[in-house]
């Protein structure tokens, strides 16, 4: 997609409107081909994305490798130094940032303001009116049970109170896309859960969330995309589901109770590749992680089953984790 | 409410709301006022101190000499050497012992004379002690070309020239040093102002970046409308303080002149009374009322276009230096960092006080003078220091003050925007304590 082009030329960007309209429509973000230098390092090298209206969507990768930059650059804290962005189906403006909630990394509140006048203060700088903002705080309040602290200092509170504040911040002017920057750093397991509840509401109320971590087990269950970022550099994204299909790569792991298990591991060894393996004698078990050929596992059950009664036969799915190793693996290999 | 609004108004009542801004603002007149009433007690404290000197006069001139006033008083010794005399002079704790031997004339005694002292003698009695040979001298030399004592005590007579300018209007001696010191208060308000207020404006940006505000913050509104919010915030709040100040100071010397005696509303009509009737009073003036002329004068410098400057030149002023303020507070961690920093900034405005003391006062439109006035960084205050001779003939021409006004607000277009460079970049980094090389690296980001 040539985006700046058909921008320049405006009867182009007509037909492309009509041409990508489904893109559009379904795509609250696309990033297209985004790139951020600092002096002579790189921040972000040609980063493309599209991110799926009402979606749940995982910005993984290790730290320095470009999330907050792109999180930033979405946000108008920075500017990339070339590439478009598209949000809602219109390059990005100033006017969007009322539409976009955002939570950083790097966190905090006024220590000595109240409660009520900053949470108010920051709404309406993100353009609410003041009484719609009032009646806003105080549903939101009532609702994580926080309702008399409006008179209290931040300094008062405790962190994990002063995240619940951080949280209402974000989400009160009911933004189209929600953008969470290692969000659950700082929630003691109770407060991060009821988040995670609140988060999910959000998107069934349609609104799009993108998830920005380096610990990527502690989003992979909510997330529906991802990209994976490495090195200044997108090296992956999609479906989640698809991804996983597309790495698994056909190991299983099986527990039988079998009575002479080395037999059938060696037997088994000759014409196919045990990952691991570990015979209990005593309580005559087997646990062994096995890789298959190909997806169809009949045979080889069937075949299993004539030796010993088995316990489990599990698929191993690739985690976020195994995947982004895989990938970068691949990668310096390649080059 | 547009954005910039609500960070004015936010900052405003962060500042106003502040317990130290507060106390600031009803302490310190009373603190200065006190150490005003404290220094002058002291020294009178100091000076009212009875010093005994023993003079022990072997000659025969001088004998009438020595009146004890309220000083110093004088105890003649007799018939005694200088030995007994230092003895008797240390013995009984006196101040010190003057000794004058035998001569034959005037000056031959004068010049051998001595003071001893326990400790070295302090300038005050030195100096009435020389005022005194002096005087002696002088007369014998007079009388010595045949002047009379009662010539001599007709030569001795004070003498002030009278001084009118081209107008016609009449000056008081010392007029000009009185303006002069209204011009360096206004300069040094100026520039305390700027090293308090834009101090606050400089930890205001470090406490939003440790608080970690800043991101959330600069996530709705542009940077550059955060630092100007702030910067103007924090000025009305510290015009706020200015208000109250005038206003309880205005209130203040009217108590004290209504105490003193002085007639204010009659103080207007003098001032247009026609010149003759001026220069025609001056002469016969009695001292009573050279308070009342000098209250006169006061209120003749122009005020209102003291005041009009001193906004406008505080103003720009303040803007361009807390602008840089808050670029230091955004490239740094902690207050601490700020140091090597902090230092450039004030250096320019110590240098505009101390010209303004040094230069300005003694030459208002020397050439020295004249340029600090047009350098933007020290204009607000020299030029202020200036103002009070007036502006146009007599005063500062018209074009200075254009043009200084004029150079000031191109600085202060080109500074906000530098300033804004190195603040958007710096509120986002930490950790890190930039070098001058970093920061202008990050003008180029």
């Amino acid at each position: 997609m040539r985006i700046e082009y058909l921008f320049k030329h405006k009867s182009l960007l007509d037909q492309f409107y009509i041409f990508d309209k489904i893109a559009f429509m379904n795509n609250i973000l696309v990033a297209d081909r985004i790139t951020k230098q600092f002096g002579n390092h790189f921040a972000l090298k040609n980063v493309s994305l599209e991110i799926p209206r009402n979606s749940i969507y995982g910005l993984l990768g290790p730290n320095g490798a470009g999330k907050t930059t792109l999180i930033r650059i979405i946000n108008q804290i920075t500017y990339q130094d070339s590439g478009t962005i598209l949000f809602d189906g219109e390059p990005l403006k100033q006017h969007h940032i009322s539409m976009i909630g955002y939570l950083p990394e790097e966190r905090g509140l006024y220590k000595s303001m109240k409660v009520g006048e900053q949470t108010l203060y920051l709404a309406q700088l993100k353009g609410l009116e003041k009484a719609e903002a009032k009646k806003r705080l105080l549903f939101w309040f009532e609702r994580l049970e926080i309702g008399d602290w409006w008179n209290k200092k931040i300094h008062e509170l405790s962190k994990g109170m002063a995240q619940k504040i951080q949280f209402i911040v974000t989400v009160l002017h009911e933004p189209k896309l929600l953008i969470f920057d290692e969000p659950f750093s700082g929630f003691d397991p109770i407060n991060a859960n009821i988040i995670k509840e609140e988060i999910l509401r959000l998107k069934e109320k349609g609104t799009s969330i993108i998830f920005s971590t380096h610990r990527m087990e502690s989003v992979e269950e909510i997330c529906e995309y991802i990209a994976l970022l490495h090195n200044s550099e997108k090296i992956l994204d999609g479906k989640l589901s698809d991804i996983k299909k597309a790495y698994k790569n056909n190991i299983f792991k099986v527990g039988m109770a079998i009575k002479n298990g080395e037999a059938l591991l060696k037997q088994l060894s000759e014409s196919f590749q045990i990952e691991s393996s570990y015979y209990d004698l005593e309580r005559a078990q087997l646990e062994f992680q096995i890789k298959l050929p190909s997806e169809d596992t009949r045979s080889f059950l069937t075949h299993l089953s004539s030796k010993g009664t088995i316990n489990n036969f599990v698929e191993t799915i690739p985690s976020a984790n195994d995947i982004f190793i895989r990938t970068v693996q691949s990668k310096s290999i390649h080059e | 409410m547009n954005k910039l609004g609500l960070i004015i108004r936010r900052e405003y009542l962060a500042k106003v709301r502040n317990k130290s801004f507060v106390i600031m603002t009803f302490l310190s007149p009373i603190l200065m006022v006190g150490m005003v009433v404290l220094i002058a007690y002291l020294t009178k404290i100091n000076d009212s101190e009875t010093r005994i000197i023993a003079v022990l006069n072997e000659s025969s001139f001088f004998t009438t000499d020595f009146n004890s006033n309220e000083n110093n008083s004088y105890i003649v010794l007799r018939d005694l050497n200088l030995e007994k005399a230092k003895d008797t002079t240390s013995g009984l704790g006196y101040y010190g012992l003057l000794h004058i031997p035998n001569g034959n004339t005037v000056e031959a005694v004068a010049n051998s004379a001595y003071f001893y002292s326990k400790e070295a003698p302090s300038n005050s009695v030195l100096d009435k002690l020389d005022a005194i040979f002096q005087d002696r001298l002088r007369q014998q030399k007079l009388m010595e070309l045949g002047v009379s004592a009662e010539e001599f005590a007709n030569i001795d007579n004070r003498f002030q020239i009278n001084t009118e300018t081209f107008k016609g209007q009449q000056n008081l001696k010392g007029i000009n040093e009185i303006k002069a010191f209204i011009g360096g208060g206004f300069g040094y308000l100026i520039m305390m102002f700027i090293i308090i207020y834009g101090g606050f404006v400089m930890r205001s940006v470090i406490e939003e970046k440790t608080s970690r505000i800043i991101e959330v913050i600069i996530s709705s509104v542009k940077p550059f409308q955060l630092m100007m919010g702030k910067i103007i915030g924090t000025s009305l709040a510290g015009l706020t303080q200015f208000a109250i100040w005038i206003v309880s100071a205005t209130l203040l010397l009217f108590v004290v002149m209504s105490f003193l005696g002085i007639d204010a509303t009659g103080l207007e009509n003098t001032s247009v009374m026609p010149q003759g009737a001026m220069s025609n009073m001056a002469p016969m003036t009695p001292p009573t009322n050279e308070m009342q002329l000098y209250a006169n004068e006061l209120f003749q410098i122009p005020w209102a276009m003291l005041i009009f400057f001193f906004m406008i030149y505080f103003v720009l002023g303040y803007l361009i230096y807390s602008s840089i303020y808050a670029a230091i507070g955004a490239a740094v961690d902690n207050e601490t960092d700020t140091q090597q920093f902090i230092f450039p900034i004030i250096l320019p405005l110590m240098l505009a006080i101390y010209v303004g003391f040094f230069s300005v006062f003694s030459n208002p439109h020397g050439p020295i003078a004249v340029g600090f006035s047009l350098f933007p960084l020290t204009s607000p205050i020299v030029m202020l220091m200036r103002l009070p001779g007036g502006i146009g003939e007599g005063g500062v021409p018209v074009w200075q003050v254009l043009a200084s006004i004029g150079l000031l607000l191109g600085t202060f277009i080109g500074i906000v925007w530098l300033a804004a460079k190195i603040y958007r970049i710096g509120i986002l980094m930490y950790g890190k304590k930039p070098s001058y090389k970093e920061l202008f690296k990050w003008l180029k980001y």
